[in-house]
C-alpha cells in the first residue's frame, strides 16, 4: 500500500527522539537506581556496582528525606485546594454575565502563568522581605506586625504556597471558563423557576456539570504541585531548618551537587510511584462517585 | 436598582484578583528603574524617585545580562524550529497516513505523560555527558527536538484535514513530501502557531534542565543566570528587578499578542486530555 512508507518516514524522526531521549533514560532510571552510581562511577564505569534494593532502604532510613516528603506533601495539601479555589472563584466571576472588561480581565488573571518562573520567584522574595516587603507594609497598614515570612520555618513553606497560587491559578482557571461554557443553560433556568438560591444553583447545577473538570484539573495540578522545585531553590535554597527542602529539590542535591546519582534515581522513581499511586486513588474515587 | 450592587460585587473582585495578579508584575518594573538603594526603604516606594537606568546598565555592562539573552533568545528559537519540524510531521503522519502498528504506536506514546521528565533526567544526563552534549547548547536542543504534547496537539488538529484533498493529489500523482508541503502545511499553519508559542515559551521559561546540563557560566540562560545571581546580589532589589524584566516582558509580549493560539493549546492540552 502506497504511504504505508511515507507514514514510517514522518513518524521515525520524532519517535527516535522521544524513544532514545526520554522512553530509554526513564527505564534506564530505574536501573541506575539499583546501582552506586556516585562520583567515582561517574569518573569510571568500572567503579558500578549493583546493591539491589539499598539506595530505596537507605533513602527510607533518612530523616532528610521524610522531612523533604513531608513537605511536599504540605505543600500539596494546601496548595493544590487553595489553587483550585481561586481559579474557580475567578472563572465564575469571569463566566457571570454581570462581569465586563472580560478580555482584559482574562488576561490581567492568567498573566503570572506565562512569566518566567524564576524571575517571578525573585521579585516575590522581595515582595516578602521582613522590612521593605510591601506584604508587611500592606499588613502593617492592619495593625499586623512584620513576619519574616522566609527565614521562619513555620512561615517559610505558607509563604511558597501564597506564591504558587498566584503564579498558577490563571491556568486552572481558562480550563474552568471553557468548562463552565459547557454547563446548558437550560440547567439553570429550570432551577431558577424552582426557585433555587444563586448558592444552591451553584451546588446543584454549576458544581456536577464541573465534576469531570474538576477532576482533570486536581490530577493535573497534584502532579505539578509534587515536582516543586525552582521555587525552594531560588527563594529560601531549602531552608530554613530545611523546611522547604522538597522531594525534587533532594534529589537534584543528592544528584547534582553531591553527585550520588544511583540514591537521586531512586528519589526519582519514588516521586513517580507518588505520582501514579495519587492518579489511581483518584480515578477509583470519582469512578465510585459516577464522575466518570 | 437591584442588579446594581451584584454587578458592582463581580466587578469589584475583579478588580482586586486583577490588581492582585498584576501587582507584582508592575512593582518589578518600578523598582528596576529605580536608583542604586531606592527600593531598600521604609515606607516601600512604590514609584521610581527620578527614573534611572542605572540598573540595565550594570546589568549589561557588568553582569553580561546581553549574553545570557542571546542564549535564551537563540535556544527558545532553536528549539521551537526543531519542534516544528519533527512533531508536525509525525502528527500529520499519525492522523492522516495509515501505517502498521500506527495506533498502538500513539497509545504507546501518550503513555509517556504520565511519566514526570524527572524520572529520565540522570540517565539522559549521563547519556548526553558519555556524547560529549553536557556542557552545550545540544543537550538542551536534542532532548526538546519532540514532544508527545506537540504529536497530540498536531495529530488533534490535522484529524480534520478531508481525505478527498489528499487523494485527489495522489491521484494528481504528487509525493507524499510533496503533499505535506504544498498542501498540508499550509492548513496546519494556526496550530503550528500554537505549537511555536507553546514551544518556544516552554524553552524560554525552563529553568531545572539548563541548570543541570549548563555549567559553564557563558551558556547560561536567563533563569539560570538569574538564579545565580540572585544567590550573589541578594541586596541589590534594584538590579534583580531589571534582571527580572528582561527575563519575563519578551514572553509576556509574547503571550500578549499570540493569547488566542496559546490558550488554544493549552486548552486541548487538558479538556480534551
Amino acid at each position: 500500500m502506497k504511504g504505508q512508507g511515507a507514514g514510517w518516514l514522518f513518524v521515525a524522526p520524532a519517535l527516535a527522539v522521544i524513544g532514545l531521549f526520554f522512553f530509554a533514560p526513564a527505564v534506564a532510571a530505574l536501573g541506575l537506581s539499583l546501582t552506586d552510581f556516585d562520583i567515582y562511577a561517574l569518573a569510571d564505569w568500572r567503579n558500578l556496582r549493583f546493591v539491589g534494593l539499598r539506595n530505596y532502604t537507605e533513602l527510607l532510613a533518612n530523616p532528610l528525606f521524610w522531612q523533604a516528603l513531608r513537605n511536599t506533601l504540605y505543600f500539596v495539601a494546601v496548595g493544590v485546594p487553595l489553587s483550585i479555589g481561586a481559579s474557580l472563584a475567578a472563572a465564575l466571576l469571569l463566566d457571570s454575565r454581570l462581569a465586563r472588561f472580560k478580555g482584559f480581565f482574562r488576561t490581567a488573571l492568567f498573566a503570572p502563568v506565562v512569566t518566567t518562573l524564576v524571575a517571578v520567584a525573585v521579585i516575590w522574595r522581595y515582595l516578602l522581605h521582613t522590612r521593605y516587603g510591601l506584604i508587611n507594609y500592606a499588613l502593617g497598614a492592619v495593625g499586623i506586625s512584620p513576619i519574616d515570612w522566609l527565614g521562619d520555618p513555620r512561615w517559610a513553606m505558607p509563604a511558597i504556597i501564597l506564591f504558587a497560587v498566584w503564579k498558577n491559578f490563571g491556568y486552572n482557571m481558562l480550563i474552568f471558563v471553557a468548562g463552565l461554557q459547557t454547563i446548558p443553560e437550560e440547567l439553570y433556568e429550570a432551577a431558577r423557576m424552582d426557585g433555587a438560591s444563586a448558592l444552591r444553583r451553584f451546588w446543584h447545577v454549576t458544581l456536577p456539570g464541573l465534576a469531570p473538570v474538576v477532576l482533570l484539573v486536581s490530577l493535573l495540578t497534584i502532579a505539578g504541585y509534587l515536582q516543586l522545585f525552582a521555587e525552594p531553590y531560588v527563594m529560601t535554597q531549602g531552608g530554613p531548618g530545611q523546611s522547604t527542602v522538597s522531594v525534587l529539590y533532594f534529589m537534584y542535591e543528592q544528584g547534582f551537587k553531591w553527585w550520588n546519582l544511583g540514591v537521586a534515581s531512586a528519589v526519582a522513581f519514588l516521586l513517580f510511584l507518588m505520582m501514579l499511586a495519587v492518579t489511581f486513588v483518584q480515578l477509583a474515587v470519582a469512578r465510585r462517585r459516577g464522575v466518570l | 436598582m437591584k442588579r446594581a450592587l451584584p454587578g458592582l460585587a463581580v466587578n469589584g473582585l475583579l478588580c482586586l484578583g486583577a490588581a492582585f495578579s498584576l501587582l507584582p508584575l508592575f512593582w518589578m518594573l518600578s523598582v528596576s528603574f529605580m536608583r542604586p538603594g531606592e527600593a531598600d526603604s521604609f515606607p516601600p516606594p512604590l514609584l521610581p524617585h527620578a527614573p534611572s537606568l542605572a540598573a540595565y546598565r550594570t546589568l549589561f555592562a557588568e553582569q553580561g545580562m546581553g549574553r545570557y539573552f542571546v542564549n535564551s533568545l537563540f535556544l527558545a528559537s532553536a528549539a521551537t524550529v526543531l519542534s516544528l519540524g519533527f512533531n508536525v510531521m509525525a502528527g500529520y503522519a499519525f492522523a492522516k497516513l495509515r501505517f502498521a502498528g500506527r495506533e498502538r504506536l500513539f497509545q504507546l506514546l501518550l503513555l509517556a505523560l504520565v511519566i514526570p521528565g524527572q524520572v529520565a533526567m540522570i540517565p539522559l544526563f549521563l547519556m548526553l555527558k558519555d556524547i560529549g552534549l553536557v556542557n552545550n547548547f545540544g543537550g538542551i536542543l536534542v532532548p526538546a527536538a519532540a514532544s508527545v504534547f506537540g504529536i497530540f496537539l498536531v495529530r488533534q488538529y490535522a484529524q480534520s484535514i478531508p481525505d478527498e484533498i489528499l487523494e485527489a493529489a495522489r491521484v494528481d500523482g504528487a509525493g507524499e513530501f510533496r503533499i505535506f508541503a504544498s498542501i498540508v502545511a499550509p492548513i496546519l499553519q494556526p496550530i503550528m502557531v500554537t505549537l511555536a508559542t507553546f514551544t518556544f515559551m516552554g524553552a524560554w521559561n525552563d529553568f531545572m534542565w539548563p541548570l543541570i546540563v549548563l555549567s559553564d557560566e557563558r551558556l547560561y540562560t536567563l533563569p539560570v543566570a538569574l538564579a545565580s545571581l540572585s544567590r550573589e546580589h541578594v541586596q541589590d532589589a534594584e538590579l534583580m528587578m531589571a534582571g527580572a524584566v528582561v527575563t519575563v516582558l519578551p514572553v509576556l509580549a509574547l503571550f500578549i499578542v499570540l493569547q488566542r493560539y496559546y490558550i488554544r493549546g493549552l486548552l486541548a492540552g487538558s479538556v480534551k486530555g
